[in-house]
């Protein structure tokens, strides 16, 4: 391998240079931040994955079998609160944020280095908690719905402080990054030169600024009254139940859009990088992001149309949830006027980029059904709730994950992967997620409940289908990281551009070097002009 | 029994031929988006992928106004039109029925309940006339419970300290399945109970014939126990065929020997039976939860007993 040479070692491995524990752990460099949260968040992608595979392996079978109903509880429980929690919130703002952001703004750091290490540190405090429950394994779900959680003799008190500490890096980090996207941009870098990906993490920061520290409070309560006996939820303390859904989905509902803009971001990046076409629409998609953030932080009660709600504010909650829906089908149909007329090349970070749009489509438009109020009483905690956020979380905010992977893996490690792989890996990935979730909507609209660890027989069939899915969308992932890890070593060396992008993080080496410009570019036109000029200019 | 989908409009109660129109309705909207997104995203992948060696110039177009306003007025509208029409049939599924009998459903981890009007109650079967509209009043004795009969497109989440409403209007005989579709704990995928619709006449024997039962009166203690264990839900959680469900099975259980969490091992006796109904989460056996409720106060000193009679009979 040494003597080949396109792998041999270069010179100068830039930010990437220098070696050992201490100089990861104490860095303030927020590529080596943005690496950390990388192997953090995978790693737990990876074990939840796991446990989601134990899960349809039992569903194989619809009476008992091979471990006990409460165990499958718990396991789903850790499932859903690790994928949700410890993986998709942070795993694209706090991961690939941190590493690109200051690299599209054309600034050395994010506005305050040493804040972002100790955001990191207050996370991984956050994990050691949260995962130190597991010596009383929690099986109330990943929405802790009381009273069932204050009366299970599960940790939800340890589990709501580690939660809390993991909201507060959450906070400080979207704090930074606000700070750094309103004054560090480049020189000549205006609002509307803004890559769109900095547009989609701007709006998912201030989501996290507002939104966690009602999390926060509300796992706090739950703690108090887990300890001390105050009835805030426990209608034998004198509380009220549908006041903790009412808290907890005041600050889930938001978080989802924490949990898709940011890739939806990515996208706007890849698509005319390999469609060879300006981004269609691009204030359309800047503002749409803002749009969603706010309307967002209306719309929670679409959770609880059956909760016991009442019926007028299931009419105005599945109202506003609606409007929700208009700016998210904007940022569609612009990518998808984006192709037309491109040159499109199918690289696997376009591949990825054009599974997110597919996918998502099919995740939104489900919504619909979740959002009118009489469907919703039908379908609402069936399969069809579980197939729909798959198809957004997974199918979106995963495959958005995925293509940033693919595209910025030779900036942040200087070395290709290997695109034959890359390939068939993603034809796995893309065609398992179908097989796996796409039954679901059918259990669904059928009844299957969902957190069923037995069911009726008649939904054994479908089942089957999904667990055998699961198989190959998991040796899809496999295959997808061997390649990576494999490629870290012995991938060809990275161009600085392999991709042709406009974008500032190209015009700098690969790997950056650890002041990411030697000098600070100054910018004169919009990240996204590409094709040529004289050919019918439109706005 | 092929089970009903929410696409073959079925009109087996109040509300499921509604709201299996709206949902036929949302998905021609939402069918009609899907093949014009799809399709245009295909059709442009394909149409404009790069051809072989060339790098073809590429028209600099960043917008068009028009379009951008087609694209947020149309679905607008659309949507609007969902909202609507699904608002009208959920007030529809709201609005009380008139001369509607009232049925009491108690909730517990993890039974249900069923309270008629005549005083008489039975665990996990809900027996209806055709054609009688109802108004199910629901409270749960412990944690939130769902209640949700896929076949009515009809739920309820069942609170502890309020109480919520269902009302049904069975328009079919037949035998349905009810679920609970709010996660509750351990137990909550095996919270399923049967609604049976039977036409006037069957419905007024089978009533009579209850009745009758509960006058003979004179029943053995053991009879009592039978009685008392399913209306109080004992079968729920326990078998008394051997199969484990989320607690141990009562077959046999007089008598033996059973091995506790703290790895004490215990004959069960009278003693031990009581305690179980009174204090379960004192002596809880190897291999399962503490989550049994406790009966202390529920149930009266000679009930207990003849539940005791009754597990004796279990060989
Ligand atoms: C690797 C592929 C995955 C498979 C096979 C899978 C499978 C499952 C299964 C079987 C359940 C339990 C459903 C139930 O019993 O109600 C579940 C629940 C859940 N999953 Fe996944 N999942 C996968 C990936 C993901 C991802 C990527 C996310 C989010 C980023 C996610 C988030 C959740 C959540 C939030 C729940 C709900 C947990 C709860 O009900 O408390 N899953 N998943
Ligand atoms: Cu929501
Ligand atoms: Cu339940």
């Amino acid at each position: 391998m040494a003597d080949h040479p396109n792998t041999s070692l270069p010179e100068d491995r830039g930010y990437l240079s220098e070696h050992g524990f201490r100089s990861w752990a104490l860095t303030m460099d927020h590529k080596r931040i943005g690496v950390m949260y990388i192997w953090t968040t995978l790693g737990f992608f990876v074990v939840a994955g796991i446990l989601a595979l134990l899960l349809r392996l039992k569903l194989l079978v619809p009476g008992p079998a091979l471990f006990s109903d409460h165990t499958y509880n718990v396991l789903f429980t850790m499932h859903g609160a690790m994928m949700i929690f410890l993986f998709i919130i942070p795993a694209i703002p706090s991961a690939l944020g941190n590493f690109f952001i200051p690299l599209l703004i054309g600034c050395r750091d994010v506005a305050f280095p040493r804040l972002n290490l100790f955001s990191y540190w207050i996370f991984v405090a956050g994990i050691a908690v949260t995962v130190g429950t597991l010596a009383a394994p929690m099986d109330t779900g990943w929405t802790f719905y009381t009273p069932y959680s204050a009366q299970t003799s599960a940790a939800v008190t340890a589990l709501s402080f580690g939660l809390f500490l993991i909201g507060m890096s959450s906070i400080l980090t979207g704090l930074n990054f606000i700070v750094t996207i309103h004054t560090m941009r480049a020189p000549g870098m205006g609002w509307y030169r803004m890559p769109l990906f900095i547009w989609a993490m701007y709006a998912t920061s201030v989501i996290q600024v507002l939104s966690t520290p009602v999390i926060g409070i509300t796992f706090l309560l739950l703690a108090a009254e887990r300890v001390f006996g105050i009835g805030f939820f426990d209608p034998a303390k004198g509380g009220d139940p549908l006041l903790f859904q009412h808290f907890f989905w005041f600050y889930s509902h938001p978080v989802v859009y924490v949990m898709i803009l940011p890739a939806m971001g990515i996208v706007s990046e890849v698509v005319p990088v390999f469609a060879r076409k300006p981004i269609f629409g691009y204030k359309a998609i800047a503002y749409s992001a803002l749009a969603i953030a706010l309307i967002g932080f209306l719309v929670w009660g679409h959770h609880m149309f059956v909760s016991g709600m009442s019926t007028v504010a299931g009419v105005i909650f599945s109202f506003l949830t609606f409007f929700v829906a208009v700016p998210t089908g904007m940022k569609i149909f612009n990518w998808i006027a984006t192709l037309y007329k491109g040159s499109i090349t199918f690289e696997s970070p376009m591949l990825y980029a054009l599974s997110f749009i597919f996918l998502f489509i099919i995740g939104g438009l489900t919504g619909l059904f979740l959002g009118a109020l009489a469907t919703d009483v039908h379908v609402h905690d069936t399969y069809f709730l579980v197939a729909h956020f798959h198809y957004t979380m997974m199918g979106g905010t995963v495959m958005g994950l995925f293509a940033g992977l693919h595209y910025w893996f030779p900036k942040m490690t200087g070395r290709m992967f290997n695109e034959t792989w890359a390939k068939s890996a993603w034809w796995l990935v893309v065609s398992g997620f179908n097989v796996t979730f796409f039954p679901m909507f059918i259990l669904g609209m059928q009844g299957m409940p969902r957190r069923y660890a037995e069911y009726p027989a008649k939904y054994q069939a479908l089942n089957v289908v999904a667990t055998v899915g699961s198989w190959f969308l998991a040796l899809g992932v496999i295959i997808m990281f061997a390649n990576f890890i494999k490629s870290l070593r012995n991938g060809p060396l990275a161009p600085d551009n392999p991709w042709r992008g406009l974008t500032l993080e190209w015009q700098t080496t690969s790997p950056p070097p650890e002041e990411n410009f030697h000098e600070i570019p100054t910018v004169t036109d919009w990240p996204y002009g590409y094709g040529s000029r004289n050919e019918a200019p439109r706005e | 029994m092929p089970y009903p989908t929410t696409l073959k409009a079925s009109e087996v109660s109040l509300a499921s031929h509604d709201v299996d129109a709206v949902f036929i309705f949302i998905l021609a909207i939402a069918g009609f988006f899907f093949v014009l997104t799809q399709g245009l995203l295909i059709y442009f992948a394909i149409r404009y992928r790069k051809k072989k060696g060339v790098e073809e110039a590429t028209p600099y177009i960043t917008g068009n106004h028009a379009l951008e306003v087609v694209w947020i007025v149309i679905p607008s509208l659309l949507l609007v039109a969902i909202f609507v029409y699904g608002l009208t049939v959920f007030i529809k599924m709201r609005t009380p029925l008139p001369n509607a009998a009232e049925i009491q459903v108690t909730a517990s981890q993890f039974t249900w309940s069923f309270k008629y009007p005549d005083g008489r109650s039975v665990a996990n079967e809900l027996r209806l006339p055709l054609g009688q509209p109802v108004k199910l009043i629901m409270i749960s004795r412990d944690v939130i419970h769902g209640f949700f009969i896929p076949a009515y497109r009809q739920k309820q989440d069942v609170l502890p300290g309020s109480y919520t409403y269902l009302w049904l209007l069975p328009k079919q005989a037949g035998t349905y399945d009810i679920y609970c579709s709010q996660y509750c704990g351990t137990g909550h995928s095996l919270m399923r109970a049967t609604l049976i619709v039977m036409p006037q006449p069957q419905y007024q024997a089978w009533v009579a014939a209850e009745l009758q039962k509960q006058q003979a009166g004179a029943q053995s203690p053991a009879e009592r126990g039978k009685a008392l264990f399913e209306s109080a839900g004992g079968g729920g959680c326990h078998s008394i065929d051997g199969s484990p469900k989320v607690g141990p099975t009562l077959k046999g259980i007089f008598g033996s020997r059973v091995t506790l969490t703290t790895g004490q091992s215990v004959v069960a006796d009278e003693e031990y039976l009581r305690e179980s109904l009174e204090e379960p989460n004192e002596q809880v056996v190897q291999g399962f939860q503490p989550i049994m409720p406790s009966f202390r106060g529920s149930l009266k000193q000679d009930e207990i007993a003849a539940l005791i009679a009754y597990m004796k009979t279990l060989k």
